[in-house]
C-alpha cells in the first residue's frame, strides 16, 4: 500500500505545485515508485511544471468518470523510470471530483505505487478537501507571512477534523511544515516572519525551508522540477526535505542571511 | 555535527482529571452490581474513563486480591485502569506481572466524587474537558457544564467556550469565553495572553483593550468583579 501525501496550504500561490513536482521527483530519484496527482481541476499547472503538458491525453476526471483507465491516463516521466503524473482536466471544474471517485482512483494507485502525491488546489473548498481527505501525511506549504500562516493553521484544523482518518478515529494525519519562498535578508529587516516565528505559531514539525530563488521560475519555465537543478539552493533545499521525509536527520540550510566568503563562493557553499 | 538537534519527544508535566476508585471491600459480585448501577445513572461518565485503582483502603488488608479480575470488571464498566495504588507487596508483584504501574500510598485522600451526566448538580465536581492538541483557526471547542483545559496553543480564529473555567497551557491567540451560562465566578488562565477576545459571563474585552494591559503576552489569570474584567499576572 502506498503512502498518500497531500501538498496543501489554504492560501494560493505559495508553492504547492512547485513542491509537489520537486518532492515527487525526489522520491522517484531515490528509487521509490511515485505518482503525482493534480487536484487543481480547471487550472492544470502540474503538467507544465513537470514538462509533460504536450503528452496529456486523458486526465483525472476521465478516469473518475470511467472514460479512460488509469493505465491510459498515467503519464510516464521522460527523465525518471519510477515517476508518473495524473493530470487535471482543463475543461471541467472541481465539481467533477466526487468523494467516491477520488477514493477509487487513489485506492487503485495505492496498489501500484509507493507514494501518491496529491497536489491540492488553493482554498478550503471541495477540491482542497478531497485532496487531503484520504491522506496519510500532509505537507503544509507556508510562506513567511501572516496571511499564509493563518491559512495553514486553518488547514491544519481541517486535517485533524475533516479527514478520513479523523472521521474514523484512526491515527491522525502526520503533519509537516514546509516553509517556502524564504528570504533571510527580508526576515532580518523585519519584513517577513522568521522560521522560529512560524514554527512557534503552527507548532508542527519543520520539514524544510525553501529559499526564495530565481531557479524556481527558471525551472518551471523549462518544465524541469527544480530539484533536478542540483546547483540551485532551492533544489538542494528540496532534496534535504525529501531526505527528512524518508526519516534522515539533515541540518537545515539557507535559513541565515550569510554573506558568502570568497572561498565559499569559489567552491560552493554548504 | 548537529545531527541530534530535532528532539523526537517532549516531556510535559500535566495535571489531568483522573478518577480514583477506592475499594473498601473485596467482594467482586457486589462491585459488579454497584458499578453497573453507577453506569446506568451516568453512562457518559463511564466511557473509557482513566482510573486509578486504590487497594490501600480495604477494610481487611489480609485478603488477597485478584487484580486481573478486578481490572477486567472495571474495564467492562468503562473504567480503564492506569495504575494501582497499594502498599501491599502481593499487589505490587501482581501489578508488575500485568504491566500496570504502581503508585505508592500517599496521605492524599481525594474528595468523594459522584459521577453525573447532569450539567448543574450543585457542589459535585465534574471532570474537565481536556484537549491535547492545538486548537486551530476555524475550530470551536465547548466544554458543557465543566471546565475546559487545552494543552497546546490556541490559534487566532479559534474559539473556546466553557460553562466553567478555561485553562490554556500554551499561548492563547484566539477567543476564550468562560462562564457562558452566566457564571461570574468563572476564570480564564493562560500561559501567554495574545487573545482576540476574552469574556467571562458575557463581559468581554477585545484585543485592542487587552493589548494595553501590561501583562499582554504573559501568563495571566482573568476574573470578573462586578462588571469589570481584571487581568492578573500568574
Ligand atoms: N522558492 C521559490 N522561489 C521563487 N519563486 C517561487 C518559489 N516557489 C514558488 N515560486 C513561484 O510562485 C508561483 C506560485 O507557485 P506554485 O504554482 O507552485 O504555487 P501553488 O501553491 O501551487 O499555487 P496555486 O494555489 O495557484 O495552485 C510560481 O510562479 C512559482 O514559480
Ligand atoms: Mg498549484
Amino acid at each position: 500500500m502506498a503512502k498518500i501525501l497531500v501538498i496543501t496550504s489554504g492560501k494560493g500561490g505559495v508553492g504547492k505545485t512547485t513542491t509537489s513536482a520537486a518532492l515527487g521527483t525526489g522520491l522517484a530519484l531515490r528509487g521509490h515508485k511515485t505518482v503525482i496527482v493534480d487536484f487543481d481541476i480547471g487550472l492544470r499547472n502540474l503538467d507544465l511544471v513537470m514538462g509533460c503538458e504536450r503528452r496529456v491525453v486523458y486526465d483525472f476526471v476521465n478516469v473518475i468518470n470511467g472514460d479512460a483507465t488509469l493505465h491510459q491516463a498515467l503519464i510516464k516521466d521522460k527523465r525518471l523510470e519510477n515517476l508518473y503524473v495524473l493530470a487535471a482536466s482543463q475543461t471541467r471544474d472541481k465539481e467533477a471530483l466526487t468523494q467516491d471517485g477520488v477514493g477509487r482512483v487513489l485506492d487503485e494507485l495505492s496498489q501500484n505505487f509507493e507514494y501518491v502525491i496529491c497536489d491540492s488546489p488553493a482554498g478550503i473548498e471541495r477540491g482542497a478537501h478531497l485532496a487531503m481527505y484520504y491522506a496519510d501525511e500532509a505537507i503544509v506549504v507556508t510562506n513567511p507571512e501572516v496571511s499564509s500562516v493563518r491559512d495553514s493553521d486553518r488547514m491544519l484544523g481541517l486535517l485533524s477534523s475533516k479527514s478520513r482518518r479523523a472521521e474514523r478515529g484512526e491515527e491522525p494525519i502526520k503533519e509537516h511544515l514546509l516553509l517556502t519562498r524564504y528570504d533571510p535578508t527580508r526576515v532580518d529587516k523585519g519584513e517577513m516572519l522568521g522560521v522560529d516565528d512560524v514554527e512557534e505559531i503552527l507548532a508542527i514539525r519543520l520539514l524544510g525551508v525553501i529559499p526564495e530563488s530565481q531557479s524556481v521560475l527558471k525551472a518551471s519555465n523549462q518544465g524541469v522540477p527544480v530539484i533536478l537543478d542540483e546547483h540551485s539552493d532551492a533544489g538542494q533545499a528540496y532534496s534535504d526535505a525529501v531526505d527528512r521525509l524518508m526519516g534522515k536527520e539533515v541540518p537545515h540550510r539557507f535559513i541565515d542571511a550569510q554573506k558568502k566568503g570568497f572561498l565559499q563562493r569559489l567552491f560552493g557553499g554548504r | 555535527m548537529s545531527q541530534d538537534q530535532d528532539a523526537v519527544f517532549q516531556l510535559k508535566g500535566s495535571m489531568l482529571a483522573i478518577t480514583l476508585l477506592e475499594l473498601a471491600r473485596y467482594d467482586l459480585a457486589r462491585l459488579e452490581r454497584q458499578l453497573a448501577d453507577k453506569v446506568a445513572q451516568a453512562p457518559k461518565f463511564f466511557d473509557n474513563t482513566p482510573l486509578i485503582l486504590a487497594l490501600d483502603k480495604l477494610h481487611d488488608a489480609s485478603i488477597p486480591v485478584d487484580l486481573q479480575k478486578l481490572i477486567a470488571i472495571c474495564r467492562q464498566h468503562g473504567l480503564q485502569t492506569l495504575a494501582v495504588r497499594t502498599d501491599r507487596q502481593d499487589d505490587m508483584t501482581l501489578a508488575s506481572e500485568l504491566d500496570v504501574p504502581v503508585i505508592a500510598t500517599s496521605s492524599a485522600s481525594g474528595r468523594a466524587l459522584e459521577p453525573s451526566d447532569e450539567a448543574s448538580q450543585g457542589e459535585v465536581a465534574r471532570p474537565s474537558k481536556v484537549i491535547h492538541r492545538p486548537v486551530r483557526g476555524g475550530q470551536q471547542v465547548y466544554a458543557q457544564g465543566c471546565d475546559l483545559i487545552v494543552i497546546g496553543p490556541v490559534s487566532p480564529g479559534a474559539e473556546l467556550l466553557s460553562d466553567g473555567n478555561i485553562h490554556v497551557y500554551g499561548p492563547l491567540r484566539g477567543r476564550a469565553l468562560a462562564g457562558i451560562k452566566g457564571d461570574g465566578k468563572a476564570r480564564i488562565f493562560c500561559k501567554e495572553l495574545n487573545a482576540e477576545l476574552v469574556s467571562i459571563a458575557g463581559r468581554y474585552k477585545v484585543a485592542e483593550d487587552l493589548r494595553r494591559s501590561p501583562f499582554w503576552g504573559q501568563g495571566v489569570h482573568i476574573s470578573l468583579t462586578g462588571d469589570l474584567l481584571n487581568i492578573h499576572r500568574l
